[in-house]
């Protein structure tokens, strides 16, 4: 009974065996690789070998068809959960040092006094992805998009480790705390939108995905028709505008009042 | 001649214990998204309590259960003490402090990325080490029953390897190959980047070696099942195995083609070709022949016992079966789920029908069926039957085993039948929250509260289950005998040497698995740019 006597023709078993197992491999991969590709009768190939390697799903070019002309520019940036993870105290000093130009607008704490969003304690991978934008004009907006052109890379690595070292602070005009809307509390699953909060961080926090808190209601509200509409995209493979575009205006509106009135201190630290 | 009984017991309570643990949060699931539940608000909570569901039920469950089942049967059936006990124990203390080691960063939302791990998403570094630590803790039971049976052959060279040790070690063997897929996957990509070495993981590549593991797995789990089918039942009914190579032959097929089908939970992917997609869907569609083969020598084999109770006519023996025999029942309520979630399966390896329910509650609907059913009820049989032996103390309370079968089965059918009917309607799975206000669902909203029900009547059964094996801890001594396996009806005195090893077998499997698994392999892991930044769970 040693392997001699099984892995040999002269045992019927294995012949049998080996034999059917390997026939109907033949006959799968020929059907498979073969005749079912030749039976689709909207894809041409030239020969044999053409359908088998379509068949195997050897990775191709397809020829003849350029790559879609892209008008608009997309974002560029790339973001890890490590981007920007470990700031050093220099940063952060050199950052505050250049956040001085950007107070005018953002607040000398971070916090705006009029409709420009708070970065007092955003996310560093949120303000670093969105100036990368504003810089490479994946984003634009008249009013901000002159201050980021001229950055460096390392000042916009060193500004988004100071904004995110700053406390998160209450609005600069506080309104009362609404109740949550559902669209915030539930998403809308059968539209495809997820709670906001299992990427905005009072879930969960979605690399990239900036906390929404206290933040002004008409940027929420501008914000949000801009994904709509399509006239901002530079979210990375269409997160919001997919989310916002199968919103209504009513829950648009909601969703702006509602976490236009909470305080920012009440985002889950899931950091 | 059961000896090492400390060594199974333990198996067997710690599988259970999980088990009901498991249940009620499954029970817990099902009610918090039905209609009669109200939402926590948070669906991160809902998916914590999948993963631990999912983890304990897919990995930790079911292979306490095979192992307990094989340690017994080493020892009982082939009338030896087991050797390596020592390392029998280190196993199993593997397998514990994996799946505490795992549950913890689950618990904690560290790890909520569902037992299919679903990279790029990546959870904590420990949920992925502990899970590794319960398949080296069940690698050691596979290096086991090889041993043991080697022994066993040594001492009696050329005799028949008795049926249920040749279908454990069958198993064994499957189960060890089929978990590579996983433990690649795991090793060469997701720890990597769970213990922060790498960013990036290739997601198309991970799936592909997840299939590898996750349809074998499936046969893994139905092995005890299986060899409850063929040698406990027809014993425990007054029977006999219409066919001894019959048997075999299942089991030997099952070993040869559960391995290359499994990317048949691929259909969807882009990154496989199509024509490796109809290969595995082609071999697939020979799983029946074991399954068909099984069916028609278990029917045969019961029917023998009712013929020798006097049965008569072409359909007349089913009356005089024994009804009242706990086995008996577990064995009819499984060949009805078996059935039902068969021709379930058969829509699901179909390419082209596979499309209309992917991803829909259809697919859960079906492997609770089949697994949480057909497969998990034998379980329970299995564990009545050897209880008297494990513990040396009665176990006679026959109405309220019976009992607890009727209501998993029961139980089962009303929360799978309209868990199915939902997925057909479309209705997607892995959802923590459903709005049934919502028009396009509203009519699911009925079936759904059904399966919650259904929910918590298999939480009552799985109760009972437990409470019926801690009673029988406490129960009268009594001498239960040795634990015998069904005979067959020609006990012939030898086997052909192809049906009595695993040699050629499990070279064929191996052979499958690198024709079909080769070059969709090799291509994903040489092609440059697949990979995909990691999504840290949990994690700023
Ligand atoms: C003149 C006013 C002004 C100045 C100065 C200014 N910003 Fe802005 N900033 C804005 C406005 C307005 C927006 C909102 C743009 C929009 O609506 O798309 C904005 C948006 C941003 C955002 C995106 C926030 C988010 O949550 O998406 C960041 C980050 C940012 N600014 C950083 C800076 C930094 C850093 C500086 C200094 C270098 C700066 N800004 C200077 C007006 C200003
Ligand atoms: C799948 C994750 C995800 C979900 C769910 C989600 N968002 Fe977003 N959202 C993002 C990401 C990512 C961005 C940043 C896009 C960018 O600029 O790169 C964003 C940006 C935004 C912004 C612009 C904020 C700013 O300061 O630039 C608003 C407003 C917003 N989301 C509102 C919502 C609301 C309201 C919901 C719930 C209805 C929601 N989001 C759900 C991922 C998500
Ligand atoms: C009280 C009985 C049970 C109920 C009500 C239940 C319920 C559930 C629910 C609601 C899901 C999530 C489905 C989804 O959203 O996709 C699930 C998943 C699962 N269940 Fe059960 N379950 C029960 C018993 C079992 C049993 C007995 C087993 C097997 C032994 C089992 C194995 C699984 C597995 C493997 C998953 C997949 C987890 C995942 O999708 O990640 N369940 N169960
Ligand atoms: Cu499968």
């Amino acid at each position: 009974m040693s392997a001699r006597d099984i892995f040999t023709f002269r045992n019927p078993h294995f012949t049998r065996g080996v034999g059917i197992t390997a026939a109907i491999l033949i006959v799968t991969a020929i059907v498979g690789f073969i005749v079912l590709p030749f039976a689709q009768p909207w894809v041409q190939f030239a020969n044999v070998w053409d359908a088998i390697c379509s068949a195997a799903g050897v990775p191709q070019r397809v020829a003849g068809v350029a790559a879609p002309e892209q008008s608009k520019r997309l974002s560029e940036v790339v973001l890890t959960s490590h981007t920007l993870s470990r700031p050093s105290q220099e940063a952060i000093g050199r950052g505050a040092t250049l956040a001085q130009r950007c107070a005018i607008c953002h607040g000398p704490t971070g916090l705006s006094r009029a409709d420009s969003p708070n970065l007092a304690g955003q996310y560093a991978a949120v303000i670093y992805k969105e100036l990368h934008d504003f810089r490479s004009g994946a984003r634009t907006n008249a009013v901000m998009s002159p201050f980021a052109v001229n950055l460096t890379d390392q000042e916009i690595a060193d500004l988004s480790d100071y904004y995110a070292y700053l406390p998160r602070l209450p609005a600069y005009h506080p309104t009362p705390q609404l109740p949550k809307p559902n669209i915030v509390i539930y998403g809308a699953p059968m539209r495809g939108i997820a709670p906001c909060g299992s990427c905005h961080g009072s879930l969960d926090n979605k690399t990239g995905s900036p906390w929404l808190e206290g933040q002004s209601e008409a940027y929420l509200k501008a914000q949000l028709q801009a994904f709509a509409a399509g006239e901002r995209r530079n979210d990375i493979s269409q997160q919001m505008r997919n989310i916002a575009r199968a919103m209504t205006p009513e829950e648009i509106e909601q969703a702006a009042a509602y976490y236009a009135s909470q305080p920012p201190d009440i985002v889950k630290a899931v950091d | 001649m059961l000896v090492n009984r400390k060594l199974i017991l333990a198996h067997f309570w710690f599988a259970f214990a999980v088990f009901g643990v498991a249940l009620t949060l499954g029970a817990w699931q099902m009610f918090i998204r039905s209609p009669i539940g109200t939402w926590l608000s948070n669906p991160e909570l809902y998916y914590r309590s999948l993963t631990a569901h999912g983890t304990v039920m897919g990995y930790v469950f079911p292979t306490l259960v095979a192992m307990g089942l094989g340690y017994a049967i080493s020892e009982s059936a082939l009338e030896q003490r087991l050797v390596g006990v020592r390392w029998a124990w280190a196993g199993f203390w593997l397998i514990v402090g994996g799946s505490i080691m795992a549950v913890i960063p689950i618990a904690l939302g560290r790890a909520s990325v569902l037992y299919t791990f679903y990279p790029p998403l990546i959870g904590n570094l420990f949920y992925y080490l502990g899970v590794v630590l319960v398949v080296v803790g069940s690698w050691i039971w596979v290096a086991l029953m090889s041993i043991n049976l080697r022994i066993w052959r040594k001492a009696h060279p050329g005799a028949p390897v008795p049926l249920a040790m040749f279908a454990n070690v069958a198993g064994s063997y499957l189960w060890a190959w089929t978990a590579v897929g996983a433990a690649l996957e795991l090793l060469l990509q997701i720890i990597p980047v769970a213990a922060g070495l790498k960013a990036t993981i290739d997601a198309g590549l991970a799936r592909v070696f997840f299939s590898w593991t996750l349809h074998a797995i499936v046969y893994f789990w139905l092995m005890p099942t299986y060899i409850a089918y063929y040698t406990i039942v027809p014993r425990a009914i007054g029977g006999r195995v219409y066919s001894d190579n019959m048997a075999r032959i299942a089991f030997i097929l099952f070993l040869v083609v559960a391995m290359p089908i499994g990317m048949h939970h691929t259909f969807a992917d882009p990154q496989v070709g199509a024509g490796f997609k109809f290969v595995h869907s082609a071999f697939t569609a020979l799983v029946t022949l074991p399954t068909f083969l099984t069916v028609f020598t278990i029917c045969a084999s019961i029917e023998i016992a009712a013929r020798l109770r006097g049965g008569r006519g072409m359909f007349g023996w089913i009356r005089v079966l024994p009804w009242d025999n706990p086995m008996m029942l577990a064995l009819a309520f499984s060949f009805v789920m078996l059935g039902f979630g068969g021709a379930g399966g058969l829509i699901n390896m179909s390419y082209q029908l596979d499309a209309s329910i992917h991803n829909t509650q259809w697919i859960t609907g079906h492997f609770h069926l089949i697994f949480g059913g057909a497969i998990v009820i034998m379980y329970f049989a299995i564990a009545y039957d050897l209880w008297p032996h494990l513990t040396g103390r009665e176990l006679n309370d026959l109405r309220l085993i019976r009992t607890q079968l009727w209501l998993w089965f029961i139980g089962m059918i009303v929360t799978t039948f309209p868990w199915h009917w939902v997925g057909i309607l479309g209705m997607p799975r892995r959802m923590a929250y459903f709005d049934f206000g919502d028009p396009a669902i509203a009519p699911q909203a009925l079936s759904v509260t059904f399966s919650a029900i259904g929910g918590f009547i298999l939480l009552a059964s799985g109760i009972l289950f437990l409470v019926i094996l801690a009673r029988g801890m406490r129960a009268p001594q009594a001498e239960a005998g040795a634990y015998r396996f069904a005979a067959a009806v020609h006990q012939s005195a030898t086997v052909p040497v192809a049906l009595n090893t695993h040699a050629l077998w499990v070279a064929l499997m191996i052979a499958l698995t690198i024709t079909n698994y080769g070059y969709p392999i090799l291509t994903l892991a040489t092609t440059e740019g697949t990979s995909v930044p990691a999504v840290y769970v949990g994690a700023q």
